[in-house]
């Protein structure tokens, strides 16, 4: 089973504190791979929130691919990170090539675009890098947003975090997710590493998803850019939260109900019942049936933990003010946050959503059952 | 000693060509009579013997050859009176005396269209091989990551949908407050939430009173006591007026067909409708003899059949191919679906049934943009039939399996897979594996499944299997009484043993279906279209189903 990490700080934060969390809760990952989102950039990507960063792995030959497509397609590079390598002896992470984390210029074309218009053409260049990279695996592309990177690679968490430099040189960040992979799929593939990003939203899940098979299928029948991957079965997490959100727009906590619906019986508690009934027949495919932890990233920067209805899977919620984390273990929240008042900690049963928002003052538990919210306040 | 010329029988049948040969044991017999008053075919007959024995008696024996004449049970060597192997006389036979026996080597195939007419029967197809449905096989076992559910004791919501579901995006919802709330009042079709294995469209007529009754009763039992809502078609033919005005409507799908039997009835009947029905099926075609209308004999028409048909007696009741009404299926799915909607003020959904086809995707594609239709049903060739033509019911129509795939995965192509529910039907439960052919249907994409002839094998131990036996259904002569207008006949079934027994078999189909989904990890909802939790171990037919192939 995979182990989660994600920690959001008023301050700009180093990975390496998320990735020191999962070193603690070692005995539940098999260190085959460590995925990082860091999203809320500081540092010297502060100053640069509004373009967009590219993210990806390319051979020498994938290089040029990709420099010569960004070109003709008018993007322009405004700002270049690399992750400083460090390989000692002993390491067993296999280097590539080239990490990329490139920041763009939009075409001159989009100056005047909109938004939508914006996060369409993000999407499509993402989708047409992997593309062209797929079949020579000469480029992996993990994401291609404004104020978010975005590094993956196979090996143990805290190796792949120094192999990366972030201890001496990292990229801050205010909310951070890493994810420490269990392997199950034996062939180990770079897409198949949490968290899954797509237009601003991302999710690491922890378990397995039994209905995986229909949800990909209704997810892809849905024509939206982008529902493509699925390498493993819980990008689609990611993607419904990308569709309850942006494409029907719903409020966050109604992501519970779609992957979750209430009973018949328990909706009538709720004032949007009558919603609830047509929203459980209409999205029946994206029911889930766990096992499942998710903790996902909203696209004004909430990050929530929420669990499948019966099985549930290791979660905690717990911090200060300033500073929360969303662990599998206590053990990783104890590394990340210490000195935090334990009586504190959240421990999401089958209806709670447990939010909170950028600044980490209070959390928020939003219990599905009766439709209500709680705080806790954090002083 | 006769003539050579007076034992030429080359234009005779004898007994090794018939397929059933009765055995009859002469020295258990009592010759009680009760077998051949009970042989639905008059197969059997009192007959008398002359044997020739050697007796040796008195003080002095010697051997002397004497002739004596006995009585016996004979077997009719007559086409028409052929046994059909019901065994009836073996059921009532004191003494175990007799059993007819199957004769493979039977030349029944090549004498059964005497008089220039084609065999007509009922029953399904003839054939024992296993079908597809039970070749499948569910290898998406929950082991460590995702470790098994407790059937027993887990929560389990087997329940399916009867009706279209709105795709998501095109919910009246608004926001408000954090709040979604319903947007106006826009049209919101009508959905039944029920079992997802119905009994499927046996009409009043072709059923006995007694087999209807129990049926019916064993629904009502399901919904109102064991919480299990089954729902039941009572294909063409109405149904009684007592149960069209009362509460348990709403259990019942009301089917039309291309003959309208029952409907003058129905229609009449809607202003004293307590509830509406669960739905309409829109019957266009049976897999059981596609391109064939309904057919109730003449001899089954007798005066309650008449009357809930609105037809008169003794007149044989042949339904048209196709809806005359029409020009086209697409023509009649706008039509008929719209009509039969306003009916009842769109409160109730909705929809047609075909047989299996080639053609199927051409009908689901109309489907698809018809906003009021609320599913398909799709009857595959292992359907079953109270009359048909033999050639029909054998070399007619299209297989469940790949039928039905093909239609979800275009429904999945379209993004319509949860909006237009899929029914299969057709050999779900032929050779006895009702919850496991079920569930591999659902995991192909069906929302649900019917089953007809499993629920007269099961609650009424109708007879007929795929090796011919018995299949007499339309002839009105059922031994059970389940396919029969005669009183004389109908009255042996108990129609409280009937519902004891449909209550038995969906109760247990429940269990059954837990212990299929329990160990697939799968408990919140229906895993319709979990297409990775099955395999099979013939490659040609997994790669057709876009299965897995194991061996």
């Amino acid at each position: 089973m995979c182990r989660l990490s994600a920690l959001v700080s008023a301050e700009y934060i180093s990975p390496m504190e998320p990735i020191l969390a999962l070193e603690t809760m070692k005995e539940g990952h098999d260190g085959s791979g460590l995925g990082l989102i860091m999203r809320d950039l500081g540092g010297e990507f502060e100053s640069l929130k509004e373009y967009p960063v590219l993210s990806a792995i390319t051979t020498h030959d994938g290089y040029h691919t990709l420099q010569d497509y960004m070109v003709d397609k008018g993007f322009r590079v405004k700002h270049r990170w690399e992750p400083r390598l460090k390989v000692t002896p002993g390491m067993k992470i296999q280097k590539r090539d080239k990490y990329l984390v490139n920041l763009y210029e939009y075409p001159e074309s989009y100056e005047e675009a909109t938004s939508e218009e914006k996060a369409a053409l993000l999407t499509r260049t993402r989708l047409e890098l992997r593309a062209l990279g797929e079949a020579d695996k000469s480029i992996t592309v993990f994401s291609f947003w404004p104020d978010v990177v975005t590094l993956k690679e196979v090996g143990d968490p805290l190796e792949v975090g120094e192999f990366f430099g972030l201890d001496k040189n990292p990229v801050t960040a205010k909310t951070v997710f890493a994810q420490g992979r269990q392997n199950t799929n034996y062939a180990i593939n770079l897409y198949a590493c949490h968290p899954f990003f797509i237009q601003g939203y991302f999710t690491m899940t922890n378990g397995e998803n039994t209905a995986f098979i229909p949800i990909r299928e209704y997810l892809g029948s849905r024509g939206v850019e982008g529902y493509v991957g699925y390498n493993s079965d819980s990008e689609v997490f990611a993607h419904i939260l990308h569709y309850t959100r942006k494409k029907l727009g719903y409020p966050l906590s109604y992501y519970k109900d779609v992957i979750t619906p209430l009973k018949g019986e328990e909706m009538q508690r709720r004032p949007d019942a009558a919603i609830l009934e047509l929203m459980k027949r209409s999205l029946r495919m994206l029911t889930i049936d766990g096992p499942n932890c998710v903790i996902g990233c909203d696209i004004d920067g909430t990050v929530f933990m929420t669990q499948d209805a019966k099985k549930l899977r290791p979660g905690v919620v717990g911090g200060v003010n300033g500073r929360v984390g969303f662990m599998s273990e206590v053990c990783g929240l104890s590394e990340a946050v210490p000195g935090r008042d334990t009586s504190n900690d959240v421990f999401p049963m089958k209806y709670d959503l447990v939010m909170v928002r950028p600044g980490a003052k209070e959390i928020e538990v939003w219990n599905q059952l009766n439709g209500s919210m709680s705080t806790i306040s954090l002083g | 000693m006769e003539s050579a010329e007076r034992l030429d029988v080359n234009h005779q049948l004898g007994l090794s060509d018939l397929p059933y040969v009765i055995q009859w044991n002469d020295a258990a017999c009592t010759r009680c009579g009760r077998c051949t008053s009970v042989c639905p075919v008059q197969a059997i007959e009192p007959g008398v013997y002359e044997r020739r024995v050697v007796e040796s008696t008195g003080a002095t024996p010697l051997p002397t050859t004497v002739r004596r004449v006995g009585s016996c049970i004979k077997q009719v060597v007559d086409i028409n009176r052929r046994c059909i192997g019901c065994a009836t006389c073996r059921q009532v036979c004191p003494n175990d005396a007799i059993v007819p026996v199957f004769n493979p080597r039977n030349k029944f195939a090549w004498h059964m269209n005497q008089g220039g007419e084609p065999y007509k029967r009922g029953g399904r197809r003839n054939d024992t091989d296993a079908s597809v449905l039970d070749q499948l096989k569910f290898t998406r076992i929950s082991m460590l990551t995702d470790p098994a559910l407790d059937a027993g004791r887990h929560e389990f919501r087997v329940r399916t949908y009867l009706g279209r579901n709105l795709p998501p995006e095109k919910l009246p919802i608004k926001v408000e407050d954090g709040l979604l709330l319903p947007d106006g009042m826009p049209f919101i079709p009508p959905v039944r939430e029920i079992f997802p294995i119905r009994i499927g469209g046996m009409s009043v007529g072709a059923l006995s009173p007694h087999m209807w009754e129990g049926l019916a009763m064993g629904i009502a039992y399901l919904n109102e006591v064991e919480n299990i809502p089954v729902i039941m078609c009572t294909g063409e033919g109405g149904m009684p007026p007592r149960l069209l005005k009362s509460p348990f409507l709403k259990y019942f799908i009301l089917q039309i067909a291309s003959g309208y039997f029952g409907w003058d009835e129905i229609v009449h009947a809607i202003p004293e409708m307590q509830c509406d029905p669960a739905g309409i099926e829109i019957k266009y075609g049976q897999g059981a003899k596609p391109g064939d209308g309904g057919l109730l004999m003449a001899s089954k028409v007798l005066k309650h059949i008449a009357k809930i048909r609105g037809v008169p007696e003794f007149v044989d009741l042949a339904s048209p191919p196709t809806h005359q009404t029409k020009y086209s299926i697409e023509e009649a799915v706008a039509k008929m679906v719209t009509a039969m909607s306003m009916a009842w003020d769109f409160r109730v959904p909705v929809y047609p049934k075909i047989s299996g086809t080639r053609t199927a995707l051409a009908v689901l594609n109309n489907l698809a943009r018809n906003p009021f239709a609320a599913a398909l049903g799709i009857d595959g060739e292992d359907g079953g039939t109270g009359a048909a033509y033999n050639v029909s019911l054998d070399k007619m129509g299209h297989p469940i399996a790949s039928n039905l795939r093909e239609c979800y995965l275009n429904l999945v192509k379209i993004g319509a897979q949860n909006e237009l529910p899929l029914f299969a039907a057709g050999g779900v439960g032929k050779h006895g594996n009702l919850a496991a052919n079920a569930a591999a249907l659902i995991m192909l994409g069906a929302s649900g499944v019917d089953c007809g002839k499993y629920i007269m094998q099961a609650a009424a131990g109708c007879l007929g299997d795929e090796h011919n036996r018995c299949n007499i259904c339309n002839t009105g002569k059922c031994p059970k009484g389940i396919t029969t207008q005669d009183p004389r006949i109908f009255r042996r079934l108990d129609p409280d043993k009937v519902a004891q027994r449909v209550v038995d078999v969906f109760v247990a189909a429940d269990k059954e279906l837990k212990k299929i989904f329990a160990p697939m990890g799968r408990s919140t909802e229906l895993p319709i279209g979990m297409s990775d939790g099955l395999s099979v171990s013939d490659a040609a037919v997994a790669k057709r189903l876009e299965i897995n192939y194991a061996c």
